[in-house]
């Protein structure tokens, strides 16, 4: 469960100041399905980052289970990352260098899990994802639907309480685009997820229950009636 | 998952690697060249040293450089001129001390109970002119020009008014050679140490006043001596008893006697030329040098530093180079090398930054990330250290193949028998030292010590952890949220 109060983030560069976030308030239940969007440059990614713990804001509380994330030191923030929070980017963020399944494995090494069952468990993650036969492969020999169900595998494998997702469909045609969708949407409902997801895709934005729309740093809920 | 990122990203990432380990192998290999030729250039050094010293000595004592000898110790040879027809040969030996300087044998003592003298030990350097042949007395002729003068050096003509000496001559040969007598009661330090006995058997300490001799293997086969020939100096016989190899190639005296046979030989009872002393503490050299000097008087203290510092050539001229420019060179090139690597891993990682964000978005520590940075970097370092070490071993290993010949000049060239202020050039009349300079070849290689392929190593090492700190200092400082930065 996230609450979010008066959440503002500012860059500041040279003598400009950027309002990024500006006083987002804001409330998502366990196993909630929240789609972002908003036009360019609006803060979209910015709010993924406060709620994944990846910044901390310039004011504000963003308190995940009862924490407060944007008080936690660095240490402690990392471990909140390592443990419950599984992030899809939009262009996919693969080790290029390493094979699906030990992209998976990433995942599960902060949380010293051992050699052995963190092969299992990656291996198990890909087939969820429709891609128990290509562990050995590395990212350049997949196509862009597949490396993004690898990161969606990494983004599991641990078993978060919260998936985020920036733009997971950004860098996909059309039908990879939906079948990314199909598979996300699947493991919501199967592992009872936060999902949180940032998308431009007006068609997405259309059938989502809640819609969170930011516009220079903004937020305005839409809800709609279950359809 | 350290050790499979790591080895992934060398796999797949190889050339950058190998951008990274060429560069300090350069730095690496050269810092090898340079250091086993130097320590060549030394070898040579000590080797030209020491076939002047010998082994084992620290310092000579010789008498202090006096103005020049008199005259009267100049050889003269005299010869009865025979009557025409009668060809019988005849010779004789001049035998002079080298340098005409000597010092009392007592002194000898007075050193070695100088503190930090561990030995002292005294030799007689002579220089023996043999002059044979025949000589006719001139036929004395009132009257005539023309015919031919009285030979150089023979006693042809006694010069007479009005008449000219005829027909008198000579035909001889002047025959030099060098003669060492060495204190036989301690057989440990001096001259002769430094050849090996190749055949036969070197003196025994009893053999203080025995008939025998030591030929130098250069001069035994020239003058076809062989352990069991005698050679006869001044009349005197003596027995080969065995021949001795210069280790350097260059042998200090032609021929070694029993000290006190030298000493009869030359008239030059209980005197010396030189004495070689041992010091106790190699590191205490120039204090036993200046006690020597103090408390000795009327001598001259040359150490081997001193000594150095007269060879001249190109040996001398080789090594100052490699002690500065090669020693500058490889430290300038080391540093580039090491900059080099710590700028491209530091690029590496700039290029790397949303993978390293994604990964700490993922949880990873920041050590985490930083330790695979350096641990990437330290594999490259290790890569150039074994790359620099073998391409270092191939020039060391080439240079001593080719070795090169090096001279060297000793005594700095200083014309003849140094007058006052000659310092150790004149100074230093050791044996074996015909000229005031003398010139030896030396053939330079490039050993390459242990200890260098350990401070290789080290330099490996180092430089793994320079470019890893300069990798691993960027990588701490990104942030989780730079996984979501678009670019590449
Ligand atoms: N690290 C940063 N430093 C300075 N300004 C930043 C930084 N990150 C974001 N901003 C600014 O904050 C604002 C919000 O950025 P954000 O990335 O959240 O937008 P977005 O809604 O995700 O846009 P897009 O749809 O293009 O991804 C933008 O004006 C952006 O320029
Ligand atoms: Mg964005």
């Amino acid at each position: 469960m996230y609450e979010l109060r008066g959440v503002t983030k500012r860059y500041t560069r040279g003598k400009e100041t950027v309002h990024a976030l500006d006083g987002v308030d804001l409330t998502i239940a366990d196993g909630d399905r929240l789609v972002i969007q908003g036009p360019t440059g609006g803060g979209k990614s910015t709010l993924l980052q406060m709620l994944g713990g990846l910044d901390r804001p310039t004011s504000g509380e963003v308190v995940l289970d009862g924490t407060d994330l944007a008080r936690l030191s660095e240490t402690r923030l990392t471990t909140v990352r390592s443990e419950n929070i599984g992030f899809v980017f939009q262009s996919f963020n693969l080790i290029p260098t390493l094979t699906a399944q030990e992209n998976v494995e990433t995942a599960l090494v902060p949380l010293g899990v051992k050699v052995r069952e963190r092969r299992e468990r990656a291996a198990e993650a890909l087939r969820s994802v429709g891609l128990g036969e290509r562990l050995g492969h590395l990212p350049s020999e997949m196509s862009g639907g597949q490396q993004q169900r690898v990161a969606i595998a990494r983004a599991l494998v641990k078993q978060p309480k919260v998936l985020l997702a920036d733009e997971p469909t950004g860098n996909l045609d059309e039908g990879m685009r939906d079948e990314i969708m199909d598979v996300l949407d699947t493991l919501w409902k199967e592992r009872g997820l936060t999902f949180i997801m940032v998308t431009h895709d007006s068609a997405i934005a259309r059938k989502a229950p809640r819609l969170a729309t930011i516009r220079k740093g903004r937020l305005t809920l839409t809800e709609k009636a279950a359809p | 998952m350290f050790f499979t990122y790591l080895r992934r990203e060398l796999r797949r990432r190889r050339k950058a690697a190998l951008v990274v380990a060429s560069g300090l192998a350069l730095g690496i290999a050269l810092v090898i060249v340079v250091t086993s030729v130097s320590s060549g250039m030394g070898k040579a050094q000590d080797k030209v040293l020491q076939s002047l010293y010998g082994l084992g000595t620290d310092m000579t004592v010789t008498k202090a450089a006096a103005p020049a000898a008199s005259s009267s110790e100049r050889p003269r040879f005299q010869f009865d001129a025979r009557e025409d027809g009668d060809d019988s040969e005849q010779s004789s030996d001049r035998v002079m001390v080298q340098g005409f300087q000597t010092l009392a044998a007592s002194t000898v003592a007075k050193v070695s109970a100088q503190k930090g003298v561990q030995g002292a030990v005294g030799g007689l350097s002579l220089q023996v002119l043999k002059v044979s042949g025949q000589f006719t007395r001139g036929q004395f002729q009132q009257d005539g020009t023309g015919g031919q003068q009285g030979g150089p050096g023979g006693n042809g003509g006694s010069g007479a008014p009005q008449g000219e000496v005829q027909g008198g001559g000579a035909n001889f040969d002047v025959n030099s050679y060098s003669v060492y007598g060495t204190d036989v009661t301690e057989p440990a330090l001096g001259p002769l140490t430094s050849s090996k006995i190749t055949s036969g058997r070197t003196f025994r300490t009893t053999e203080t006043a025995a008939r025998v001799a030591v030929a130098d293997s250069a001069y035994a086969k020239e003058k076809k001596l062989k352990v069991g020939s005698t050679v006869t100096v001044k009349g005197v016989k003596y027995t080969v008893i065995g021949v001795a190899t210069a280790d350097s190639g260059d042998a200090a005296a032609n021929l070694y006697l029993p000290l006190k046979q030298a000493q009869t030989l030359a008239d030059a009872a209980d005197k010396v030329t030189t004495i070689y002393v041992q010091a106790t503490d190699s590191k205490k050299i120039d204090t036993v040098k200046s006690a020597i000097q103090k408390n000795v008087s009327g001598t001259t203290v040359t150490t081997s530093a001193d000594l150095a510092d007269t060879v001249s050539g190109s040996l001398s001229t080789a090594s100052s180079l490699a002690t500065s420019v090669g020693r500058w060179l490889s430290i300038a090139v080391l540093v580039a090398a090491f900059l080099v690597a710590g700028l491209l891993t530091s690029a590496a990682v700039s290029r790397r930054v949303r993978e390293f964000g994604t990964l700490k978005a993922l949880g990873w520590k920041s050590g985490r990330v930083t330790r695979q940075v350096v641990g990437e970097a330290m594999v490259n370092g290790l890569l150039g250290g074994a790359l620099g070490i073998a391409l270092g071993l191939a020039g060391a290993y080439a240079v001593t193949a080719v070795s090169p010949t090096l001279q060297a000049q000793l005594g700095g060239g200083s014309g003849g028998d140094g007058g006052p202020g000659g310092g150790p050039g004149g100074g230093f009349a050791g044996p074996g030292r015909q000229a005031a300079a003398k010139t030896l070849d030396v053939a330079l290689t490039a050993p390459v010590s242990v200890t260098t392929v350990a401070v290789a190593v080290g330099l490996a090492v180092a430089g793994g952890l320079i470019a890893g700190a300069f990798g691993g200092w960027r990588a701490s400082r990104l942030r989780p949220a730079d996984a979501l930065r678009r670019v590449e």
